[in-house]
């Protein structure tokens, strides 16, 4: 039985961390249709800033529980910065090409980025441990959780909400589904559609350094850290149907229960746990679970 | 006639300069250098704990190696009095990248010798490529024994003990420091390192204590970073002792995500490449903690000479204690210099590699012999201690070496045969 409560427990923690990254990156491939390759770095990207600044907070002999407050402003800093620098800087030259090119320029600034990551910080890891901790641990039988894990649980389940209320409830959001039905009529019905596309790419890559920053007291802030991410995030997001947010969730919570249910139950299988599921859901429904259908162009 | 502008002057006059600097009379050599390719990662995960304190260690000693400042036996200035010229070359990149900047180092840069490869992988690819193109080539720091073990080479040698030493002399630490251990578990990264290093502990334990039990073995991937599931597993598990063979900003993740769950107050963790993590993690290495160096480096190093003089180096010059990958690559430094010299004059690799064959040689880890694997591979002794935090600082304490018999299969031995006879000293 405590296993049972474990896997859901760790599935879930998992699953949330992996939704942070699957969110940023769907909602720019369902707006922009570009599969933005530079996800993981911009994730790496959070996850520095966030040592950085929450390690000159604590040095500074500031209150530690100021330095929640320093992974937050580390991740918009760089979600603010670095998604229009890169959206209006580079992207938008290559709007309108095939999404093959999109994916060349995204993986060549991917490569660019990690050696910027190496110029600026070297190949030395970083460390700020003490977020994590600090909020003490919540017991369930014999195993032991942090709260922080909880507080990732929460940041995911408040994203999540917070997407679907923008998109639906709101007057930009309406104007954010218009552009993704049809680009052209959207702009031709007064859509300023370069704007939407701004703020869509800022949103994901503040979503991408939001998942690093919450990741950052957590691990050792290596180079190479944005690599690994970036392919379970695919992972989710084509088993949930690339650009669905509903779907972004529900990969998420699979890929997170199958890979937890492998650790305890069957870890020699566990490298192959989450592919084996992605096969499993492309096999009955080749677009993923999620996918809307698209309006006919005539 | 259009006047020209200010920076096409500038262009010219960079170049006509560049071409006067090229034209400059080159001071005669009195020896032709001998030049090194060494490889190591000098980006990715590993280039932080491996390949760049590696890189560090090999400028410490070349340059003063070329300026004839290391104590005996090698005061003798570069490699026999010709100066050393090193080639870097980055191990990132995979085993296919590796084969083509191997053959480049080769054949263009025209290396005299090739020093390199922490990535298991990457020696299984270059071996037979080294033998193709007859070039010297020693590997420093990999941990594979499959290379001597599975084939036998002419000009491939390893100046460092391969990761069968590391686990045996863990099982041994292990069932010695903790008489009352009835449960293990396991948690290696899923690729040759941690599968062979993993089987050779459970191997060597089954020999050891036949009554202890697995309880977990988990073989996350490699890089994975999140490892909830994995501590909730090995807390469910009530392991005595839990292997590992971690490495990086793994083995990081593993100790900051284990420890604030109390996963090590329940368990002992056992770390075979611990040390790496020790210089920067320091006081977060839970107390007790079994760490090892993959030989008697680093911290476990002895205090010698050569240590000595080593260790102040490379800490006037990076202001940070070497770690073993650092001592491994002096030891293949080191080890070439004295088959060269052995060797005589000329320095072809068929020499220097005839002369490096069973060669004994001094280090700062102290005697590396070139005993089993006919000659090619080194054997070394190889030390465990426990982490204890003193004052905020980071010591180790039952600090125990084995002898290098003791610890490596004898010469024309398979390791996981030599485990499964129960250690025998001739089979």
């Amino acid at each position: 039985m405590e296993t049972v409560v474990a896997v859901l427990v760790d599935g879930v923690i998992y699953a949330s961390w992996l939704f942070i990254m699957a969110a940023g990156l769907t909602i720019i491939y369902g707006v922009m249709r570009i599969l933005n390759m530079a996800h993981g770095s911009l994730y790496a990207l959070g996850a520095y800033a966030a040592a950085t600044f929450a390690g000159a907070w604590l040095n500074g002999g500031h209150a530690p529980l100021g330095s929640y407050l320093m992974l937050g402003l580390a991740a918009l800093a760089v979600g603010l910065v670095l998604g229009p620098v890169i959206e209006r800087g580079l992207l938008r030259f290559t709007y309108g090409r095939d999404e093959i090119v999109l994916v060349l320029v995204t993986y060549a600034l991917f490569l660019i980025l990690e050696d910027l990551v190496k110029l600026v910080w070297g190949v030395e890891s970083y460390f700020i441990t003490e977020p994590y901790g600090l909020l003490g641990n919540v017991e369930f039988g014999t195993l032991s959780y942090p709260v922080y894990s909880a507080v990732v649980v929460l940041a995911a389940v408040a994203i999540g909400l917070g997407l679907r209320w923008g998109i639906y409830r709101t007057r930009y959001g309406k104007l954010l589904i218009a552009v993704i039905h049809d680009r052209e009529m959207s702009a031709a019905l007064g859509i300023d559609v370069r704007r939407v596309y701004l703020v869509t790419f800022t949103l994901g890559t503040t979503l991408a350094a939001i998942g690093g920053a919450i990741t950052a007291p957590t691990v050792s802030v290596v180079p190479g850290m944005g690599v690994e991410v970036i392919v379970l995030a695919f992972a989710v997001i084509v088993i949930g149907g690339l650009g669905s947010m509903p779907g972004a969730a529900l990969g998420a919570i699979i890929v997170g229960l199958v890979r937890s249910a492998a650790v305890h139950w069957a870890p020699q299988v566990e490298l192959f746990s989450i592919y084996a599921a992605m096969a499993f859901v492309l096999a009955f429904r080749p677009r993923g679970l999620f996918v809307a259908p698209e309006a006919r162009k005539i | 006639m259009r006047p020209l502008s200010a920076a096409s002057v500038t262009l010219v006059a960079l170049l006509t300069s560049f071409m006067l600097l090229a034209q400059a009379p080159t001071p005669a050599l009195e020896a032709k250098p001998f030049r090194i390719g060494i490889v190591t990662f000098l980006s990715g995960g590993a280039a932080g704990p491996f390949g760049v304190p590696a890189r560090n260690g090999a400028e410490t000693l070349v340059e003063a190696l070329n300026a004839g400042k290391v104590p005996a036996p090698y005061a003798t200035k570069g490699l026999g009095g010709r100066p050393i010229e090193v080639v870097y070359v980055d191990e990132a990149g995979g085993t296919t990248k590796q084969v083509l900047e191997y053959r480049d180092l080769v054949q263009r840069q025209s290396v005299d010798a090739v020093i390199g490869y922490i990535s298991s992988g990457d020696c299984l690819a270059i071996a037979p490529v080294a033998e193709e193109l007859k070039k010297l080539t020693i590997f420093f720091d990999c941990g594979t024994p499959r290379i001597f073990e599975d084939a036998s080479y002419k000009y491939v040698f390893r100046t460092a003990g391969h990761a069968a030493m590391d686990n045996v002399a863990a099982a041994l630490y292990a069932t010695e420091k903790l008489p009352k251990l009835k449960k293990i578990a396991g948690i290696n990264q899923n690729y040759a390192w941690g599968q062979d290093s993993w089987a050779d502990f459970e191997a060597s334990m089954k020999v050891l204590k036949p009554d202890a039990t697995i309880t977990t073995s988990q073989m996350p991937k490699l890089l994975s970073g999140q490892y909830g599931a994995e501590i909730s597993a090995l807390l469910g598990a009530g392991a005595d002792v839990i292997h590992s063979s971690f490495w990086g900003g793994d083995l990081d993740a593993l100790i900051l995500q284990g420890g604030p769950r109390g996963l090590f107050k329940k368990s002992v963790a056992l770390l075979t490449a611990g040390e790496t993590a020790t210089h920067k993690l320091g006081s977060h290495i839970p107390d007790g903690t079994i760490i090892g160096a993959r030989g008697p480096h680093g911290t476990y190093a002895p205090d010698n000479e050569l240590n000595k003089w080593f260790r102040g180096a490379y800490e006037d010059r990076y202001s940070l204690s070497p770690n073993y990958p650092a001592y491994h690559m002096v030891q293949a430094i080191l080890g070439l210099k004295s088959a060269y010299e052995k060797a005589g004059k000329d320095g072809a690799s068929e020499q220097v590699a005839a002369a490096l064959e069973r060669l004994e040689f001094d280090t700062p880890s102290g005697k590396i012999r070139m005993a089993i694997g006919k000659g090619h591979q080194a054997i070394e002794p190889t030390v465990y201690g426990r982490a204890r935090t003193v004052n905020g600082k980071l010591t180790f304490t039952d600090v125990k070496q084995y002898p290098a018999e003791k610890v490596n299969p004898p010469d024309g031995v398979k390791s996981a045969d030599w485990i499964k006879s129960g250690f025998k000293a001739s089979m």
